[in-house]
């Protein structure tokens, strides 16, 4: 039981990219624990017995489209919902931190 | 008001087409509906009167010249607001993308556009599809016309209440795991999701990319017949989407036959956990089908007992993936923290800011359920038990042509009711979800009142995947029997909504 301690939830909103206040990692830890423990019972039914897995439900191979040029978005359109833009590229803060 | 809003939308085709009304007067009366009643029911996040207008107006000019127009031609709809516009905001209900004008149109939007429907407005839903209420929407919940105090089912409650509230003839809607099913349930009103890849997701902001599909909602099943027909079809914008026609769902919703039909009812998906009212109008849709020389037969499908807890994996780990694009650096809200910060912390605090704590908690759970350590355990296991959801439904078409069950245990429930449990909004979907991890098509359709409370139930008819056009042969063979019965339509029975002046 609650195995998603505070400290997981805080381990995945950093992977997640979110931050998170004290508050919410409290009850997203309650309430994510309720839920691990309930969506547990997958592992029992597929108990004793190869089943393969299932990813997409409609198969489908090597979808390919015939290799014409197609008009695309310009330059101005890709850029037109970005919050900051500069000389036609994204431009967001610094990837690494001075250390 | 007009008597034009109340209208079937096959009946407003024929208007149309025979040049007894014009689509500049069909969109206007709409629009005044809208005034008078959006305020309340709250189904729009945004319209936009004049663009409409201007292509009704245009529709009008281009049918006096004598053009030969499409059939759905000047039939104003509704988009659900997870579908890029590229004139109109589009939000999918989160702050992240407060104002954002995509600058390409959905395919689905682009066929409505080819056929000359004008689009009165976008929908709401809960933020990204997550959720069965429209609570979890940014900008609101939406209200159900039955009883403005309770919850208009979502996460397409946008698209069934603006139907249910005559607002519009017809809307799109996107289901994941219930979400124009449901809806439509608790609304009287019809909604279908079509098979997986019968209608192209090119421009529909992604949810779980494996489960999700557009489809139509209406007020009756020839008119969702008539819109899928609009918007199904191969597209190469989406190497998801079926190559293949499944055919003309209008054909199939004007046959009103059922006999000899084999009709499977789904063992697991009744009784225990179903309000007594749900169930007794499930029951008497049965007999109906009986009498009109349907087969019914009982099919078991053990797995779906699962279904649940191999969505809430699944679902949660696509959307953990599909989401990440919303990072702060090519649309949306960017927030950044004091100092000198790095991108990362900018994602950070852009992404605390603009989503609400439903889809927090579905990111960090999807997180969850892919990271090493619980792989094999959640995602891994839930990938298997899809297949054993799949082998569960082939081997019930074995014995039926269709299945069916109610769309949803209860009828609408209080707005607020479940919005601190989620494992309880979870359990709304529990007959709708097997569908989307099978990749099969479904409907709900009104099937009467529940007698404690009045409020409307639906029953769900599914069908083996490329049969659509059985769901509008049962669909609409039921819906003609349950009207005889009542005198009028589902609808009809809805209560007179207040009118602002």
């Amino acid at each position: 039981m609650s195995e998603i301690t505070p400290d997981l939830v805080r381990h995945l909103a950093g992977l997640s990219r979110i931050l998170v206040t004290d508050q919410e990692v409290e009850q997203f830890a309650e309430q994510l624990s309720l839920i691990a423990d309930s969506v547990a019972t997958v592992s029992a039914a597929i108990e004793g017995g190869h089943v393969p897995a299932t990813s997409h439900p409609i198969p489908m191979a090597n979808v390919f489209r015939e290799d014409i040029v197609e008009p695309s978005l310009t330059q101005e359109q890709a850029l037109s919902g970005a919050p900051d833009s500069g000389d036609g590229r994204f431009r967001v803060a610094a990837i690494l931190d001075e250390e | 008001m007009s008597d034009l809003i109340r209208k079937n939308a096959s009946e407003l085709v024929e208007l149309l087409n025979n040049g007894n009304v014009s689509s500049v007067e069909v969109t206007q009366a709409h629009l005044d509906r809208s005034a008078a009643v959006d305020g309340a029911v709250h189904s729009y996040l945004y319209q936009n009167p004049e663009t409409a207008l201007a292509t009704a107006a245009n529709i009008d000019r281009r049918r006096a010249a004598g053009e030969k127009l499409h059939l759905l031609a000047g039939l104003p709809i509704a988009v659900k607001d997870n579908l890029t516009t590229t004139d109109a905001p589009t939000t999918s209900g989160s702050k992240i993308l407060e104002g954002w004008v995509p600058p390409y149109d959905a395919t689905v939007v682009s066929k409505l556009r080819e056929a000359g429907m004008p689009i009165l407005g976008k929908t709401n839903l809960d933020e990204f599809a997550m959720g069965s209420s429209t609570e979890f929407s940014a900008y609101g919940a939406s209200h159900n016309p039955w009883d403005l105090d309770r919850i208009p089912g979502g996460s397409g409650g946008g698209s069934s209440s603006v139907v249910a509230s005559f607002q519009a003839p017809l809307a799109i809607g996107s289901d994941t795991g219930g979400s124009i099913r449901f809806p439509a349930s608790v609304t009287g009103t019809v909604g279908i999701k079509p098979t997986y890849g019968a209608v192209s997701r090119y421009g529909l902001i992604a949810l779980a990319s494996s489960l999700d599909q557009i489809g139509p909602v209406s007020r009756n099943v020839l008119d969702s017949a008539l819109l899928q027909d609009v918007i199904a079809g191969h597209d190469p914008h989406d190497s998801t989407s079926l190559p293949e026609s499944l055919g003309s769902m209008a054909e199939a919703a004007r046959k009103l036959d059922v006999k000899g039909m084999r009709v499977g009812v789904i063992k697991e998906l009744m009784g225990e956990g179903f309000q007594p009212g749900v169930m007794a109008r499930f029951n008497e849709s049965l007999n109906l089908l009986q009498q009109a020389g349907a087969e019914i037969v009982e099919v078991s499908c053990p797995n779906f007992e699962y279904a649940i807890a191999a969505y809430y994996l699944i679902l949660p780990a696509e959307a953990s993936s599909n989401l990440a694009k919303f990072d702060s650096v090519r649309f949306g809200l960017r927030v950044a923290p004091e100092g000198n910060p790095t991108i990362e912390r900018v994602m950070a605090a852009t992404r605390e800011a603009g989503f609400g704590p439903e889809v927090k908690r579905r990111i960090i759970l999807g997180t969850y359920a892919l990271s090493s350590g619980s792989y094999e355990k959640y995602y891994g296991a839930a990938l298997k038990v899809r297949t054993l959801i799949q082998r569960d439904f082939d081997a019930a078409f074995a014995k039926a042509d269709v299945l069916v069950s109610p769309t949803a245990p209860t009828t609408a429930f209080k707005l607020g009711e479940k919005l601190d449990d989620p494992l309880a909004m979870y359990l709304n979907d529990i007959a709708t979800i097997p569908a989307n991890l099978a990749g099969i098509p479904g409907m709900s359709i009104p099937n009467g009142l529940a007698e404690e409370d009045g409020l409307p139930v639906g029953i769900q008819i599914l069908a083996p995947a490329r049969e659509d056009a059985r769901l509008y042969q049962v669909g609409g063979a039921l819906e003609k029997m349950h009207e005889e019965i009542w005198g009028k339509r589902m609808i009809d029975f809805a209560p007179e909504l207040e009118v602002r002046g």
